[in-house]
């Protein structure tokens, strides 16, 4: 089975259960979990590093640098946020 | 074992903190907990990826790096709380922007052979939706910070412009995934992209933001989980779709609770400048108009309060004001609580961060499906800069907003609604509830208005 197959089936099976929990999130928590979830697509920061650590050409080295520099915003952005929103959260 | 294996383990390991976490955000006694889980997912993917590769130019990835982390962090610390729409679709756009970076490096990389059919259609997806999302992203932005008009652009040709690019788009794209190694062909396809996202979002209005922010976030998902198949990393298809699922069932709830379609968002031209002209002329009838005093009366010897915010609230800045009101009619031992709209802000749950903010405690937030049932034994609702979604016009099926998700204000003993003047809302009716015999309209600038109001509470 080629590599895209197997893919395939862990995007769709990531899918399903991913729509399993998030739709268990209820209305007064869906700002935390956009920000959430949109942190976690900063995982596009994987992807990034790992194009500029094989980088042969300057274009290559820039791009990859840049998608670093973009994810990362993302990534720490996204979770400080979500935790500062989450502390706010509180209970009678 | 050897190290490729511990590795997949560790990915592994990271793919189950993500869904843990995410499922830990269901409550929120835990979601703390379950996002700080998530960003340790996060940094196992990150330093298995960083162990597993040999990075060549630590410099530019260390550089780029911290660059990030500070702008997010300082970002993140900064923000203001009614501006965290504008924050995610930054956020959103930066993260599709990165998923384009990386199909484009990977495609440059490749560029000198043949790209192979399967690499090449990968690359083109992760282009494609990263793009779109990047600059789409920013026109939200630009719509939700006011430099961009929140109105809904349309021209002529609207349509069969898009149609053109969209097709351009296809041939390129065909052509690039066939394995053409043409670098100015790819260059003209991310152009492509780019202007489609701007094209995309310009023609949509301000207020169905919370569709278009939950879409973007659907795309950035979309667009890492696309690179994901780009590289053959499965650590980025798994989370890549986590995110992709979690922005569509969040659009599939806006689209719901504002009761359109997604089609009618994207191409419908919703708010648009011609619409004004059909608006009802508002404020013929006679209402019942208090002042401070008079509301403060009321709500001071009600037994039971329920608060409906809306992004008018929000606006004015009255939430802290609000929060005051509600602890002095909690003294009095007045039972209040909140029913909250799901479109009562500018992204899904937001007036809920609002009130968090403001201290308002969660369990007294009430969502539609829980605060409907309550209003018939309510005595007193406050409405406060909301509109269409307490408009009862939404059961007539004739009404313009026939069968849009409505809380049942009208059928609490007594109504107060504070608000600037009598005008239409955004879906441009007239709000028969203003007009009601249990209507008391209480006219003036939220943020004054509610100050009034504490002042006169107190004294009553």
């Amino acid at each position: 089975m080629s590599e895209m197959m197997i893919g395939l089936y862990v995007f769709v099976l990531a899918t399903l259960a991913g729509k399993e929990v998030i739709s268990k999130v209820p209305p007064t928590l869906h700002t935390p979990l956009m920000s959430g979830a949109n942190a976690i697509s900063g995982i596009a920061v994987v992807g990034a590093l790992v194009v500029a650590g094989q980088a042969n050409t300057p274009v290559v080295k820039w791009l990859g640098a840049a998608g670093i520099a973009m994810a990362t915003v993302n990534v720490v952005g996204g979770f400080m946020v979500t935790d500062r929103m989450l502390r706010m959260f509180r209970k009678d | 074992m050897n190290t490729a294996v511990i590795a997949h383990l560790a990915l592994l390991a990271s793919a189950f903190l993500f869904v843990s976490g995410i499922k830990q955000l269901s409550s929120p006694a835990t979601a703390r907990a379950g996002n700080a889980r998530a960003s340790l997912a996060m940094l196992v993917a990150v330093v298995v990826t960083l162990l597993e590769n040999q990075v060549l130019n630590w410099p530019s990835v260390a550089g780029a790096v911290l660059l990030g982390a500070l702008a997010g962090g300082f970002l993140a610390r900064t923000i203001r709380m009614t501006a965290m729409p504008q924050l995610v679709a930054v956020f959103n756009g930066l993260g599709g922007g990165a998923s384009a970076a990386v199909a484009g490096a990977e495609f440059m990389r490749l560029g000198g052979g043949a790209v192979a059919v399967g690499d090449g259609a990968t690359i083109v997806l992760g282009t494609l939706i990263g793009a779109v999302t990047l600059s789409g992203s920013f026109v939200a932005f630009g719509k939700l910070q006011g430099i961009v008009t929140g109105a809904a652009v349309t021209y002529p040709l609207q349509k069969t412009a898009n149609a053109v690019l969209f097709a351009g788009i296809l041939v390129a794209g065909a052509a690039l995934a066939a394995g053409d190694p043409n670098p100015q062909m790819y260059v003209a396809l991310a152009g492509a992209a780019l202007v489609l996202g701007v094209l995309l979002v310009l023609p949509i209005g301000g207020a169905d933001m919370p569709v278009v922010v939950s879409l973007l976030n659907s795309y950035s998902g979309l667009a890492a989980a696309a690179t994901g198949f780009v590289l053959g990393n499965m650590i980025l298809i798994i989370a890549g779709a986590l995110v992709g699922a979690s922005g569509l069932i969040l659009t599939q709830l806006m689209c719901k609770a504002m009761n359109r379609s997604l089609a009618n968002v994207a191409f419908g031209a919703f708010g648009a400048a011609a619409d004004t002209a059909t608006r009802v002329e508002a404020g013929r009838r006679p209402v019942r108009d208090v002042d401070a005093e008079q509301a403060a009366m009321v709500l001071a010897y009600a037994g039971s309060v329920v608060v409906v915010p809306g992004y008018g609230l929000a606006v004015a800045q009255a939430q802290h004001e609000l929060k005051k009101v509600c602890d002095l009619l909690d003294e009095r031992g007045v039972t209040v609580r909140f029913g909250i709209h799901p479109v009562a802000g500018r992204m899904p749950g937001h007036m809920n961060v609002l009130l968090a903010e403001s201290d308002v405690p969660y369990d007294r937030l009430l969502d539609l499906d829980e605060v409907n049932p309550e209003f018939d034994g309510t005595d007193v609702v406050l409405v406060v800069g909301a509109n269409d979604v307490v408009n009862p016009a939404a059961r007539d099926p004739q009404s313009a907003i026939a069968g849009m998700p409505i809380l049942d204000v009208d059928r609490a003993r007594t109504v107060i609604v504070m608000k600037r003047s009598l005008s239409a809302g955004f879906a441009g009716i007239d709000n028969d509830l203003f007009y009601r015999e249990n209507t008391m309209m209480f006219f003036g600038d939220a943020r004054q208005a509610m100050s009034d109001l504490a002042r006169e509470v107190r004294e009553a």
